[in-house]
């Protein structure tokens, strides 16, 4: 059996819109590993978050295999067996930072759910704000307290669908660090949606560049760089030959267009 | 450059100025003050030309001009349009001078409308809620009910209530049921409406959210649905609650009943008893003002207490 986190072979998903058929993903054969921080980075439209949202079954793939945990999507949602970051915290703004990260729970009908919520806020630095509601927090904050609810139920695989893309720079550098930080404590295994070169260099042990129309995947980067990583390493010849070939990999896939 | 700060005059040292709150809202008060004094000042003018059905040989027999005619259009047993200030001595006497169980008093009456009003506002809205439920979670409830729904609003209730009354008037029920019947029939509508787009405003990555822990539908319902309609519900439950004390009224008018508010609107209108129409209309009026009043506090206090910056 297959001991991989996630398996795909020939993946496809096609769509109807207003102007005919989209194929938002074609033939993606893809292994992530336990333990692997796997970015996946493209142009917009370039079925990355399709691709994300295909193994959180959250889309249905036309045809082809997608394995999670060795089960099929829809098992491993019902097992819980992954938290999923969006693009925006989506915490609901009645619950205060506590009980927001303790709905999981609550659904999941797990115990401790005191203890789990003050482990997890303190892994993402947020100790001490369990009585805030969200508006009290700043978006960087708020997408921060989003990872600890997608961790409060402890899954082993953490999908992250651009959870920063909406914050400066300056605090996308630090929550960058942190998730590192925090990757490295937990194990778990990471796939993170990005379009940003630096960033998907930075974090990821595996870098999955794609390209659009059709979404398909047209390079596979495995990082050499240390597991132990500081903002500085972005300076190094090492990082900048990924990130080059990465560039390099986003040209190929839109020469055609443009 | 050196900046003196005069010395704070004697007469603020003692007496604080008024409070930035308080002057903000003697400001929001000032306009509701200048249109309430408007529509006295109307409402005395008109009472003139109203009355002068019935004044008119008494003010010439006296000798006429502006006095007299002030006095006798202003003092009518019977008026066609009552002054203010008789319709408020009316109130004051069968509110504050009878006694508040005898049929003369304002308060029994109010008591006999509001309780029915209350009934059939819970009525109401629980149905309201119930049906928004099941609209939200199958879509051919939806096609099957909405039309209904919507269609029951466009009949005239002074035509239906009539027929619902003699209707369940024959099941049996309590009185107070079958009244209350046509105000729940009012208000479980804007309920309705209300809590199916609340209960639909979660946004895709809630929902998406409460999918990725294989929450079930009575769980999306409890955590993310209810509470999310909740400001929407309250929105709709003042409407209803000021037609539920309208259907209660209207439902007192075909039954020939003896008591309540709008018993005493058809019997003022059956005697000529103007006065006591008005001063029914005005405390109906109150009591409606004061019901919404009272949601307006409960929605305040429940949406401050879920996070809502107020």
């Amino acid at each position: 059996m297959d001991k991989s986190v996630i398996a795909t072979q020939d993946l496809c998903l096609t769509y109807q819109t207003g102007d005919g058929m989209v194929e938002a993903l074609s033939k993606i054969n893809l292994k992530i590993e336990e333990g692997e921080f796997v970015s996946l980075i493209g142009p917009s439209g370039c079925g990355k978050t399709t691709l994300l949202r295909a193994i959180a079954n959250l889309e249905t793939p036309s045809s082809g295999t997608l394995l999670v945990n060795g089960m099929g999507a829809e098992q491993a949602r019902l097992a819980r067996s992954y938290g999923y970051v969006f693009q925006a915290p989506a915490l609901l703004p009645w619950r205060k930072v506590k009980d927001n990260v303790a709905l999981p729970l609550e659904v999941m009908e797990l115990d401790d759910v005191q203890g789990r919520v003050a482990r997890n806020l303190e892994l993402v630095n947020l100790k001490g704000f369990e009585e805030k509601f969200p508006w009290q927090l700043s978006g960087g904050m708020q997408q921060r307290v989003s990872i600890a609810r997608a961790l409060a139920f402890d899954p082993q695989l953490l999908l992250m669908d651009e959870p920063f893309g909406a914050l400066d720079e300056i605090v996308r550098d630090k929550l960058n660090q942190q998730l590192l930080e925090l990757w490295a404590r937990t194990k778990k295994t990471i796939v993170f949606v990005t379009h940003s070169i630096p960033e998907a260099v930075f974090l990821s042990t595996k870098i999955i560049v794609m390209s659009p129309r059709p979404g398909r995947i047209i390079d596979m980067i495995e990082s050499d760089l240390p597991a132990k990583r500081t903002l500085e390493i972005r300076e190094t010849p090492a990082f900048l030959k990924i990130a080059h070939r990465v560039r390099e990999g986003l040209k190929a896939g839109h020469s055609y267009e443009d | 450059m050196v900046t003196v700060r005069p010395s704070p005059s004697p007469l603020l040292r003692n007496g604080s100025p008024p409070s930035p709150a308080l002057r903000e809202r003697m400001k929001k008060l000032i306009p509701l003050f200048t249109i309430t004094l408007a529509i006295f000042v109307l409402w005395y003018v008109a009472t003139i030309p109203m009355n002068s059905v019935l004044t008119s040989s008494k003010i010439a027999s006296a000798g006429g001009g502006l006095w007299n005619t002030l006095a006798f259009s202003w003092s009518e047993q019977r008026p066609v349009l009552p002054a203010p200030h008789q319709v408020l001595r009316e109130i004051w006497n069968t509110v504050f001078i009878v006694a508040p169980w005898s049929i003369k008093s304002l308060v029994f009456h109010l008591w006999i409308t509001l309780s029915s009003t209350l009934v059939g506002f819970i009525m109401g809205g629980l149905l309201g809620i119930a049906l928004a439920i099941g609209i939200v979670h199958a879509a051919s409830l939806e096609k099957s009910l909405m039309p209904w729904i919507i269609a029951s609003q466009t009949i005239p209730i002074l035509a239906i209530a009539p027929m619902l009354i003699v209707v369940l008037g024959k099941t049996g029920l309590p009185e107070i049921i079958t009244k209350a019947s046509i105000s729940a029939y009012l208000c479980f509508f804007p309920v309705a409406i209300g809590m199916v787009k609340g209960l639909r405003s979660p946004d895709v990555m809630q929902q998406d959210l409460m999918r990725t822990y294989n929450a079930s539908a009575a769980q999306v319902l409890w955590k993310l649905r209810l509470p999310a309609a909740l400001p929407f519900f309250f929105a709709s439950l003042k409407v209803s609650v000021a037609i539920a004390l309208t259907g209660a009224i209207v439902a007192e008018l075909p039954t020939g009943a003896v008591a309540g508010i709008g018993a005493r609107l058809l019997n003022g209108s059956y005697y000529g008893q103007t006065l006591q129409i008005w001063a029914a209309l005005f405390v109906a009026a109150f009591a409606a003002a004061t019901l919404v009043w009272l949601l307006s506090k409960l929605e305040q206090n429940s949406l401050k207490r879920m996070g809502a910056q107020l």
